[in-house]
């Protein structure tokens, strides 16, 4: 069993609900980056998301826009990401790692590749944002087998017929995007966020994590409700932006991680 | 291997052109597409629709634009004929109202009442204000800094039009940027607002249905030449920035044979790696929902494009353009910005028309094509717009006195 589903089975039993943080890898450089991970880990993340940097993220708002160009001055690249999840995965053999990625990076770096690669950095799962189930195949028909989930996504404008399609070529879990909008847009619709989860568990049976927008514990808490888990990214990306150190990023993990217990 | 056979059963159903084309975007955008995709096909066979865009093409459009046999610029030259399309008295002054009204007409077939676009040049957001004030809708364009600085005439008349510009600053504040804009924009807004894009490029069913909206250019011309000289020309040229205009003219002709050459922007020379010689240097990747030849490093980042013609300042180019060139159905050459720039004065003394920059890139490569060939051959060339709003930075650079290339 990979570590996602492991872990999110874990949760359920204990009555808890995942705590999935996103960093762009690499920002403001890798020492950093390395040293944010650990924190976000022992702070108590259940799933690590390494953002691949890319020039145009076109699902970002201006948060991760600016955590991508540090990471990209930084030198940062995909090969540089999978090295940082190497590190991760020899420090914290458990827990779950998603690469999460525009398509064009990966294109470049050739799908057979970064199967293998990703695998043997100790990768779980990916997540392409840019690549809908239209076009996924022509990346996992390049994968030698099915030892890395794909994540997949549901938006609130998917319709119910679509996001049952989805469900079926899902693995991992099910990434759904809270609102209408991109990354760090405020205004999140609490109730209405949770009507899609429950539309969305209606026609899945696997771990639904909510994510875009939820930048509270409290927020995160309303929303842990009803999915599996709350995905937070722009939040900590801010934290990194303002020049948190790792005690700061740990605490607000921990407070994130309390909300959802 | 996809031979020239293959093409004419192409895209498929999800928009691809071989190995280009297809829909990357964000789930979020995916259903809007899909839906786009539905409603595009449905008007398709709707009488109304066509009969409607046709009479706004004559009447509003000033549609047929003419097609001009540059005599003075034909002796200069000493060689081929040169006929120019005149897109530039297209209603105003580009081709790209084309597009925007056929886009404009099936927005409101849709019942939206907002449309957002993104421009370079300016070109594509004036038309895109003028056909929103036409149809009573709202309207909002994205637009880089830079541009906003380099074609300031533009963004005055967008907003007498009644459209907001957005100006972008990420990035290198160009084409791109604005359009990465505008996809953010659109997936927040995606509900109620209709996004024009303005060229071959975006997501399926982006590049069959602008190329669909400017095959007129084409159509038009392929009728033209036939009445002035009996016969087909022997070579088509137009620039090449996301290749609107170019599959615009190239697109009725591809059954004939006839040979095709898409002008990129070599900026201050392709050798440098400032220039936006997208497919004459690029490899494939994706950007802006499609594969494509794309300006990209070793690790899939996007290069910035560089040239002086801010519509051709970008580093994709539309996927149906990409299989042509793989193909051999068209040819993609370069100018630099000073070899443009010496097309413009030309034109400008030797048959009184102010080309704008991106046209005087096809310009300048038919000027040294035209000079190669026999007096018997025929170049057609599709002069996409009028120059007015590049003054300023012609005028920057001198004002061509003593100019006699």
């Amino acid at each position: 069993m990979n570590r996602i589903t492991k872990t999110f089975q874990t949760l359920a039993i204990r009555g808890e609900k995942a705590l999935v943080a996103f960093v762009s890898a690499g920002d403001p450089d890798r020492a950093r980056s390395l040293s944010i991970l650990r924190a976000l880990a022992r702070g108590g993340a259940d799933v690590l998301e390494l953002g691949v940097p890319f020039s145009d993220p076109t699902a970002d708002g201006p948060v991760i826009q600016r955590a991508s160009q540090r990471a990209l001055a930084s030198g940062m690249n995909l090969a540089g990401v999978l090295s940082l999840c190497r590190e991760i995965r020899d420090e914290f053999p458990d827990l779950p790692v998603v690469i999460f990625s525009y398509y064009n990076p990966i294109l470049a770096y050739g799908g057979a590749r970064f199967y293998r690669d990703a695998l043997a950095a100790g990768a779980d799962g990916t997540l392409v944002v840019d690549l809908p189930p239209e076009e996924s195949d022509e990346l996992t028909d390049a994968w030698e087998g099915d030892g890395l989930c794909l994540i997949r996504l549901v938006a609130p404008t998917t319709p119910t017929e679509r996001m049952r399609a989805i469900a079926e070529k899902a693995s991992g879990f099910v990434y759904l995007v809270s609102m209408t909008g991109v990354t760090g847009s405020s205004g999140l619709d609490s109730a209405d966020a949770a009507r899609v989860t429950r539309d969305l568990k209606a026609v899945t049976h696997l771990p639904v994590a909510v994510g875009f927008g939820v930048s509270t514990p409290e927020q995160a808490a309303v929303l842990g409700a009803e999915a599996d888990g709350v995905v937070v990214g722009s939040a900590f990306c801010r934290m990194i932006e303002e020049g948190a150190d790792d005690d700061a990023i740990r605490a607000f993990a921990a407070s994130l991680k309390k909300s959802l217990k | 291997m996809i031979t020239k056979d293959d093409y004419h059963d192409m895209p498929d159903a999800r928009g691809h052109f071989g190995p280009y084309g297809g829909r990357y975007v964000a789930e979020t955008l995916m259903p809007a597409i899909l839906e786009l995709s539905a409603a595009y096909e449905s008007v398709q066979a709707d009488p109304a629709f066509r009969d409607e865009l046709s009479s706004l093409f004559t009447h509003y459009a000033g549609r047929p634009t003419p097609l001009f046999f540059a005599r003075r610029l034909t002796e200069k030259m000493g060689g081929a004929k040169i006929y120019l399309k005149r897109e530039d008295l297209a209603h105003t002054g580009a081709h790209k109202i084309n597009n925007v009204l056929g886009q404009a007409l099936l927005a409101r077939f849709m019942g939206k009442t907002k449309v957002i676009a993104e421009t370079g040049a300016g070109q594509h957001g004036v038309a895109t204000a003028t056909a929103a004030a036409l149809f009573g809708m709202e309207c909002q364009v994205f637009m880089g800094v830079e541009d906003v600085r380099r074609q300031a005439p533009n963004v005055s008349r967008m907003e007498l039009l009644g459209a907001t510009v957005i100006p972008v600053a990420s990035g290198t504040g160009t084409l791109k940027d604005a359009m990465n804009e505008a996809l953010r924009y659109w997936v927040g807004a995606v509900r109620d607002t209709y996004y024009v894009i303005g060229s071959v490029a975006g997501p399926h069913p982006y590049p069959v249905m602008v190329r669909d909206f400017q095959r007129v250019i084409g159509d038009e011309a392929r009728q033209q030449i036939l009445e002035a000289e009996g016969r087909l020309p022997d070579l088509l040229a137009a620039c090449v920035g996301g290749g609107s205009n170019a599959m615009g003219l190239f697109y009725p002709f591809v059954a004939d044979n006839v040979e095709m050459a898409g002008v990129e922007a070599g900026g201050s020379g392709v050798e440098t790696g400032k220039h936006a010689a997208t497919l004459t240097a690029g490899s494939v990747g994706v950007l802006h929902g499609s594969k494509s030849y794309l300006l990209q490093d070793e690790n899939g980042q996007v290069l910035e494009a560089h040239s002086i013609s801010a519509g051709l300042d970008y580093p994709g180019v539309g996927p149906e353009h990409s299989l042509f060139k793989d193909l051999g159905v068209a040819r993609y050459e370069s100018v630099t910005d000073s070899e443009a720039l010496a097309a413009f004065h030309t034109l400008a003394r030797t048959e009184g028309i102010l080309p704008a920059l991106e046209s005087s890139h096809a310009l300048a490569w038919t000027m040294k094509e035209a000079a190669k060939r026999p007096k018997d051959q025929i170049i057609l060339m599709n002069l996409s717009g009028r120059g007015d709003k590049d003054l300023s930075i012609v005028l920057e650079h001198g004002k061509g006195e003593g100019e006699t290339s």
